[in-house]
């Protein structure tokens, strides 16, 4: 927000505070100068005009005149009510003037007219309150009084003089019939086109039912500007114009920061999980549990405390609540916490862009962080297509440009989806992941898979895997390939349960082996004591044999010395020959 | 013999521009050749005089009102057709 909010300030310009107008013309309506409001009947030109004046008045000090030649001063007030704009206090304040110009009905004419009274009352008056704008709306209906088109182009002269004189910004708002380029051309003071030095044009047209709204500046002296058709909307604050990128705007930051998609083996196959402020498509057929995803997201972002908004399409708020429920996905607390928002948009009618700016308005309001939309492809429907991938764009630019985390789900036509292709809004090329749901049918069963198609600048999982809803949450299951084929459901499940057993078998079976081991070892671990025992007896058994055999061989030579003593003979043999029995 | 109503007119102008000088001559033309003795012209020029401009609502100049009798009229421009003048003031028999 902060980028488009951020005050373009430029001393040759007044700016509207026409969000998104300011940012076309590089700052706003040329100042001092004079601008021309061309539009058929209801496109917005007297809503533009007193925008123009309110901004003024209230963040400019530039109090300003309205001059009303089509409608009283208490309908402009009345009217101005529905946007918040407060203009009896502005009047009050002196910020603020409404003249009530329209030609009484039963006005007579006779002879030529000009418009000195109104210029000279008009001056008087912004003398007096110091008035730097002025709008003079539906000035055709002044002309049309006029007898002559010499006459007519005489007093625009006037008026333009009179401007530039008094160095007012102002605004002359004009119908336009019909075909806007024709009608400007044709339409007999036309010269005010080439008189002006800022001229816009507003353009209402129904397409297909729609009602779309677009503006195009045609022409601003001495600036530049963004010459295309930009759509804009007169929502709750008036006017709202759809920009996809302005005059030299710099990129938005980028973040490192990940964030969870609420499912964890999910964040581990992203690598992470989403990038903060990073756009997230979801695709799938009905049913394959986009919304089931997309709300697993916002919980996990609800419980890290950041404000969400959820935009539903398809059902009503409650209904997803209720929904998700039943997977163990629980918002309602942090709805009624004022975390999370569920916004019911299957009532919000109108254009692809009027959705969009009623979008971006709410999200606003909210300050949300988070923002999902199920299913963005319900833009295409309300709108015709051709706008609807502009407004795609735009809501991906948008929500960079906030830093706020998008996922979006949307629905694949049964009939081209089948090749993986592309979304109807061709936002999947725009978004930074994109996961895609499938169905997997095998033998009597149909299985959610789910696979991430890319994922920018994050490695990603290569694998399908098996989505699974349970009242305890959302999870993935590997996928079990099998003689090249893909398993899931049931027969995942089965070959799961034959692994179980056979792990369970190959347990058992390692126990027992463990168990007679232990034994075995026991046994010989006995046995080597019991011979160690044994060793030791044997060991002392031979020393004392050694023992035994020594002293009597001790004795035996001593007893011989002295029978040799006694005999008293062989001495020397003796000695030599001890050991001879 | 009825006695005739008075007319009381106001003739806003913007100074002396050709317009308002034209409607000035007109007027008094018109009311010498039709209301001999039975009227008053109050001359305001919106140069001097913008706020009673504002607040009788004139915008375009020459504005004539009539004041009396009533109700008010109100015609723009230089008053050049008596034709439409006397229609409009209701004098046409």
């Amino acid at each position: 927000m902060k980028s488009i909010q951020r005050r373009v300030t430029n001393p040759s310009k007044a700016p509207t505070g026409i969000e998104g107008f300011d940012e076309i013309t590089n700052g706003g309506l040329p100042y001092g100068r004079t601008t021309l409001l061309v539009g058929q009947p209801g496109s917005g030109k007297t809503i533009f005009g007193m925008r123009f004046l309110v901004h003024g008045a209230r963040a400019c000090r530039e109090p300003g005149i309205f001059v009303a030649f089509e409608e009283t001063a208490q309908r402009i007030v009345a009217n101005a009510e529905g946007f918040g704009w407060n203009l009896p206090e502005l009047v009050q304040r002196k910020k603020l003037f409404i003249v009530d110009a329209q030609p009484q009905p039963d006005v007579v004419q006779t002879g030529d007219f000009d418009l000195s009274g109104l210029l000279t009352a008009l001056e008087a008056q912004a003398r007096h309150m110091g008035a730097r704008r002025i709008v003079f709306d539906a000035i055709d209906i002044m002309l049309a009084l006029l007898p002559d088109p010499a006459a007519k182009r005489r007093e625009m002269y006037r008026l333009h003089a009179w401007l530039l004189e008094h160095e007012l910004t102002g605004i002359i708002t004009a119908k336009a019939g019909g075909d806007e380029a024709s009608s400007l051309t044709e339409h007999p003071f036309s010269f005010v086109q080439f008189m002006v030095d800022c001229s816009v044009a507003l353009n209402h047209s129904v397409s297909l039912g729609v009602s779309q709204r677009n503006l195009r500046v045609q022409k601003f002296r001495g600036s530049a500007f963004d010459e295309n058709e930009a759509p804009f909307v007169i929502g709750k604050n008036g006017f709202d114009v759809a920009i996809a990128r302005a005059l030299g705007r710099e990129d938005s930051a980028v973040s490192d920061e990940r964030v969870s998609s609420g499912v964890a083996r999910l964040d581990t196959m992203l690598g992470g999980g989403y990038y903060r402020g990073a756009s997230v498509l979801i695709t799938g057929f009905p049913g394959t549990a986009k919304t089931t995803l997309s709300g697993a997201f916002a919980e996990s972002a609800c419980r890290r405390g950041e404000r969400t908004m959820f935009f539903s399409f398809d059902s009503d708020g409650t209904e997803v609540i209720r929904n998700l429920k039943s997977v163990g996905i629980r918002l309602e607390r942090f709805v009624k916490s004022g975390l999370l928002r569920m916004v019911s948009a299957r009532s919000m009618g109108g254009s692809a862009e009027s959705v969009l700016v009623r979008i971006k308005t709410l999200a606003r309001e909210h300050q949300a962080r988070c923002l999902v939309i199920d299913p963005v492809s319900t833009l295409a429907k309300t709108g015709n297509e051709l706008t609807a991938h502009g407004v795609a764009e735009r809501l991906v630019d948008w929500s960079k440009s906030n830093g706020t985390t998008l996922v979006c789900t949307s629905l694949l036509d049964e009939m081209h989806g089948q090749l993986d292709g592309a979304t109807p809004l061709q936002i999947s090329t725009m978004a930074d992941t994109w996961i895609h749901l499938n169905y997997l049918v095998q033998s009597g069963e149909r299985n959610r898979g789910l696979s991430i198609i890319k994922s920018r600048g994050t490695p990603h999982s290569n694998q399908v895997r098996e989505l699974i809803l349970s009242d305890a949450g959302v999870t993935l299951a590997d996928i079990y390939t099998a003689g090249g084929e893909v398993l899931m459901g049931t027969l995942r499940w089965e070959k799961e349960s034959a692994e179980r057993v056979a792990t369970e078998v190959a347990e058992v079976a390692g126990k027992l082996k463990r168990v007679t081991l232990k034994a075995e070892e026991a046994v010989l671990k006995v046995r080597a004591k019991s011979m160690e025992t044994e060793l030791l007896a044997k060991q002392v058994e031979k020393t004392l044999l050694d023992r035994t055999t020594q002293s009597r061989k001790g004795e035996q030579s001593r007893g011989r010395i002295r029978m040799r003593q006694l005999r008293g003979a062989d001495r020397g043999s003796a000695r030599t020959k001890p050991e001879v029995l | 013999m009825i006695r005739l109503p008075r007319f009381k007119f106001r003739l806003y102008v913007a100074g002396t521009t050709q317009n308002s000088t034209r409607a000035s001559a007109n007027l008094s033309a018109f009311c010498t050749a039709h209301l001999p003795e039975r009227h008053e012209i109050e001359v305001v020029d919106v140069l001097r005089n913008p706020k009673l401009a504002m607040a009788d609502r004139v915008f375009m100049t020459p504005t004539l009102i009539k004041l009396a009798p009533a109700p008010d009229r109100r015609m723009v421009g230089t008053l050049s057709q008596p034709q439409l003048l006397l229609e409009t003031l209701g004098l046409e028999n």
